[in-house]
């Protein structure tokens, strides 16, 4: 039932769209129309306003996939009115999603039979991939402490603090404490023996990654489950591993096929993957895959019929779009092994290409490493005058989204900026951003030390304890809250 | 970088897809191809597969929306590429999010002051929606029993048995009893008198429902608001409500305006709305909105910076798409006030035309109220020769996509077929759809005698008290699952 319900004037469908009353009237911004519009119109007021967003291929601040081949891109407007959880009605997609499971498990190497399928789920991303690992954890363990007459209401989990956020809300949502181990200047990743010392009869399990958000290193997750096989031995706890992979899941496999870091080693239960990252699919898909069915506890799976027949469902969401699932599965037999494996490589070349051509300016020190994810994170030698935050914004001016953030305890004092390497991101493009870092450097160069400005200043007189660079954060923060609101606040 | 790695041998390129190799070859079901295929082969593969797939626009059991216009969807994959959650990135989708935030509050009359923002966040469905909203709750009296020094180690929440799974996923994953009040026969949702009789001091919220899955009914929120505001009177013990309104929250404001069941109760703290039900949305959207700040406890709002700035955020997923969001936001203004409002009531219109076909048919007894969801959920009068089930599953030869399904405790012996009336669903398909269930009913009549026929006939050849007398609705279902077994391994198949 189409609502063609026009405008009261008979005139409106003389003039053009952009002459028409409803691109000179205010739109409406906290309470709904009275009326309709055209829709026409509608598009292309919203069209017009979301010109003003960043262009999703320049935002080399995200890992997340933003291209992908017309052939896909049709397959998912074809499927965008499917709605994913109902199985019984679109029992191919569903099948899409079990042959996905299966193969990103066969590529963790999970111990499966010939005959068996795995275990496993997809997701809308790895935050709630990580929650249902965490929530399996959590119940295997307080059933366990519950059979052994022990008290079950402490449970903790122990990673670095390099995490990304979904581990904290993890653990803050579902009321596992969390146990941070503290970076420190140069070492950014998560350290196997400082973990495992953290490691109580009350740890429900400890998450390693590969491929930390910040630097992109992969944790060494085979020294970590050597360790903790060592320490279950003396302790009899049977502490498990989990390992986000949320980034190194779709890279590993093909780059470091002999890095041990997946089922491969006996105490790793289970594992995230995005399939939104480097498994090359739009945003909104990520894959959890448990060991063995015993690793999932049955009395978290629930059965439904109220859409007519019995579905199990692990999920934290229910209804969703089938789209992303769909294009994952295109991905894999599209690009097949040898596929993703060309794709990384050229990632890791192109990321080679940026992190020389940084180097050779002089001016930066790199942080991330050579074998990780592609990506290289990178400071300042010197940022006594201007900092990596100052780099970022004036690099928006070209178009670039690079963003700069501070490191998490220990290492607060460092400050990085760092470029994701994605599919999309050419060598043409490397050496494009190359040009335009130096151009900013120089620009920098000739300005002086701090920018004077109306009630800027007045903080800064306020703020005279303050160190330098927290006076240049705020003068960045303020001006670019100024700049937001203009972006956000007119209507176009 | 585009990988345009084709197939090794030349000849390839000279067959159309539909004779290339790939397509001959069985797929690897279970593991990675070793090698690429091309883009076009691998389209037509999955695309040919789906074809399998039903109809997403026939498929009556969903309340999810099935169709949106053209210049929506070019809006849809225009955005497809960009991941939500990048807040600094792309402010503008970020605004339109919290315009939609925003305009929600005010349809459910959320005590917003001029110069206010409201409370509120977008999830991926009710399902996230509801969680978030449980969280507040829980957080909120395991803070309110600390100070008072009580033990908050045993909360619960009370709703009706007719909840969707979420509520129920709700309490197990995040440890709340769940208190169910039971149905009866006749009475498919949750009664306000015994829901507060339930209500004990570990109770976080009363959960009511506008628009329960199965019957479409709306629960007396009013009701429940006055008789709890009674209760905590006398107890001190300050329970609040949350609303499910993940059908009901785009319908009532429309059709029912005069109905109080949103903010105007003082005792509703929360109310969650499908964005892809009748938000008119693909799937994908939910809203969360709180009353006012105090009723979202600070602690559970994160704010991170390594995406670049400080961005606060509160939902249980992170990256996701955009175009849900830049979906609703169109349909808000797209339509107005006055466009929902006409499309809801073409809904109820249809929905009047479908249950007065059936009753015509003077078989069914209709369980669907007039007053809630636009849809019709139908019992046969008499199973003793075939059931619901039967008339689904014929169905489904004319392609459409009918469930049937059992009421929970304690009405399980009710069995319904439920037809959702979605805004795709006009009014000569709501003919057709009855005269299609005229003609299962007959074949399945035909069918009954028949088959009667053939079990009088195996009883006369059994020996004596030996054989196994199955009645005719055992042997018509076990052919049908024997067919239906049949059916579905085929669908499964490479095509």
């Amino acid at each position: 039932m189409v609502l063609s319900h026009g405008v009261g004037g008979s005139d409106e469908s003389v003039h053009s769209t952009f002459a028409s009353r409803y691109v000179r009237t205010s739109l409406p911004r906290f309470r709904m129309p009275e009326q309709s519009m055209p829709k026409e119109a509608a598009y292309q007021v919203i069209n017009d306003e979301l010109m003003l967003d960043g262009n999703p291929r320049l935002n080399l601040a995200s890992f997340v996939t933003t291209w992908m081949e017309p052939e896909c891109d049709k397959l998912i407007q074809a499927s965008v009115n499917k709605n994913y959880v109902d199985m019984d009605e679109y029992p191919v997609t569903t099948e899409l999603q079990n042959r996905c499971v299966n193969m990103i498990a066969h590529l963790f190497n999970a111990p499966l039979g010939e005959s068996e399928t795995a275990v496993g789920v997809g997701t809308v991303g790895s935050s709630e991939a990580i929650m249902l690992a965490g929530l399996a954890f959590k119940r295997q363990w307080q059933n366990k402490m519950k059979a052994a007459g022990k008290p079950c209401d402490k449970p903790n989990i122990v990673t670095g603090a390099n995490v990304q956020v979904c581990w904290e809300k993890f653990a803050r949502y579902f009321e596992v404490e969390l146990k941070e181990v503290k970076l420190s200047d140069g070492y950014y990743v998560m350290d196997p023996k400082k973990a495992v010392d953290l490691v109580d009869e009350n740890t429900i399990c400890v998450a390693a990654i590969l491929g930390s958000t910040l630097n992109g290193e992969f944790e060494d997750v085979k020294l970590l489950n050597d360790l903790l096989t060592e320490k279950n031995a003396q302790t009899g706890w049977n502490t498990p591993i989990h390992v986000d992979a949320a980034s190194g899941g779709f890279i590993a496999p093909f780059l470091y096929p002999e890095l041990e870091w997946d089922f491969r080693l006996p105490l790793v239960k289970s594992i995230n993957v995005s399939g939104h990252k480097y498994g090359l699919v739009y945003a909104g898909i990520g894959w959890c895959i448990w060991r063995t069915k015993e690793d999932l506890p049955e009395e978290l799976i629930f059965h439904i019929n109220y859409l007519g027949a019995d579905q199990p469902t692990f999920t934290l969401n229910f209804s969703k779009g089938s789209s992303q699932v769909i294009a994952q599965y295109y991905q894999l037999i599209r690009l097949g092994f040898e596929g993703y494996k060309n794709i990384m490589e050229n990632c890791q070349e192109n990321a080679m290409v940026l992190k020389q051509g940084l180097e050779k300016s002089g001016r930066f020190n790199i942080v991330s490493k050579d074998n990780g994810v592609p990506l290289v994170a990178f400071s300042l030698k010197d940022s006594s005058r201007h900092n990596e935050f100052e780099i970022s914004d004036f690099l928006r001016r070209f178009g670039w989204i690079v963003p700069a953030y501070t490191m998490p305890p220990d290492a607060q004092h460092v400050t990085v900026l760092r470029v994701v390497i994605r599919e999309d991101f050419s060598r043409t493009l490397a050496e494009r951003l190359v040009l335009d870092i130096e151009k900013v450097l120089h620009e920098l160069d000739a300005l002086p030390a701090r920018v004077p400005s109306g009630d800027i200043a007045a903080l800064a007189a306020a703020a005279e304890s303050e160190s330098q660079k927290v006076k240049q954060r705020q003068v960045i923060s303020l001006w670019k809250r100024a700049v937001l609101a203009k972006k956000t606040n007119g209507v176009c | 970088m585009v990988l345009s790695h084709a197939s090794s041998s030349r000849d390839d390129a000279l067959c159309c897809t539909f004779a290339s190799r790939y397509v001959r070859e069985p797929l690897p079901r279970y593991r990675m191809p070793e090698r690429s295929t091309p883009k076009e082969a691998a389209y037509q593969i999955i695309s040919d597969e789906l074809m399998l797939d039903g109809n997403p626009r026939l498929n009556l059991a969903s309340f999810v929306t099935t169709w949106m216009e053209p210049e929506c969807d070019k809006l849809i994959m225009d955005s497809v590429n960009k991941n939500y959650v990048d807040m600094d990135e792309y402010p503008v989708t970020t605004e339109l999010q919290n315009r939609c935030v925003n305009m929600i509050a005010h349809l459910f009359n959320a005590p917003i002051k001029e110069d206010e923002t409201a409370i509120g966040v977008g999830t991926v469905g009710s399902s996230e929606a509801i969680m978030l909203a449980g969280l507040a709750f829980k957080r909120k009296w395991q803070n309110k029993r600390k100070e008072q020094g009580k033990p908050y180690d045993k909360p619960n929440i009370v709703t009706g048995a007719n909840v969707q799974v979420c509520w129920e996923k709700f309490a197990r994953y995040f440890e709340v009893e769940l208190k169910e009040v039971k149905l009866s026969e006749g009475y498919y949702v949750m009664d306000p008198v015994k829901a507060v009789e339930m209500v004990d001091e570990n109770t976080i919220c009363v959960a009511a429902i506008l628009g329960s899955t199965l019957t479409g009914e709306f629960e007396d929120v009013k009701l429940l608001n006055d008789l709890l505001v009674e209760k905590n009177k006398e107890t001190g013990w300050d329970v609040p409500i949350h609303v499910d309104a993940a059908s009901g929250g785009f319908i009532a404001p429309f059709l029912y305006p005069e109905l109080e069941w949103d903010f105007r109760l003082p005792l509703v703290k929360s109310v969650n709305v499908s964005g892809h039900k009748y938000g008119l949305v693909y799937a994908g959207v939910g809203w969360v909105i709180w009353r006012s700040k105090e009723d979202l406890p600070d602690e559970l709002i994160f704010h991170i910076n390594y995406l670049g700035t400080d961005q606060p955020t509160f939902t249980l997923n992170f990256s996701k798409g955009s175009s849900q969001i830049i979906a609703q936001y169109y349909q808000l203004i797209r339509l107005g006030f006055e466009g929902y409002k006409n499309i809801m009531e073409n809904c109820m219109e249809n929905t009047a035309i479908l249950r007065e076909g059936l009753a015509a048919t003077g078989r069914f007894d209709i369980l669907s109220k007039d007053a809630g969801v636009p849809l019709v959920a139908f019992s046969l009068k008499d199973s003793s020769t075939f059931s619901v089930f039967d008339i689904s599953d014929n169905l489904r030869k004319f392609g459409w996509i009918v469930p049937a399904y059992t009421m929970p405790p304690d009405a399980e012996h009710v069995a319904v077929l439920r037809v959702v009336v979605r805004e795709d669903f006009s009014r000569s398909l709501a003919e057709r759809l009855v005269s299609d269930i005229v003609k299962t009913l007959h074949e399945l009549e035909a069918r009954a005698i028949h088959a009667v026929n053939v079990s009088s006939a195996i009883a006369a050849q059994t020996d004596n008290g030996a054989a196994t007398k199955k009645s005719v609705l055992e042997i018509e279902r076990e052919i049908t699952a024997r067919w239906r077994n049949a059916v579905s391994k085929k669908k499964t198949g490479v095509c």
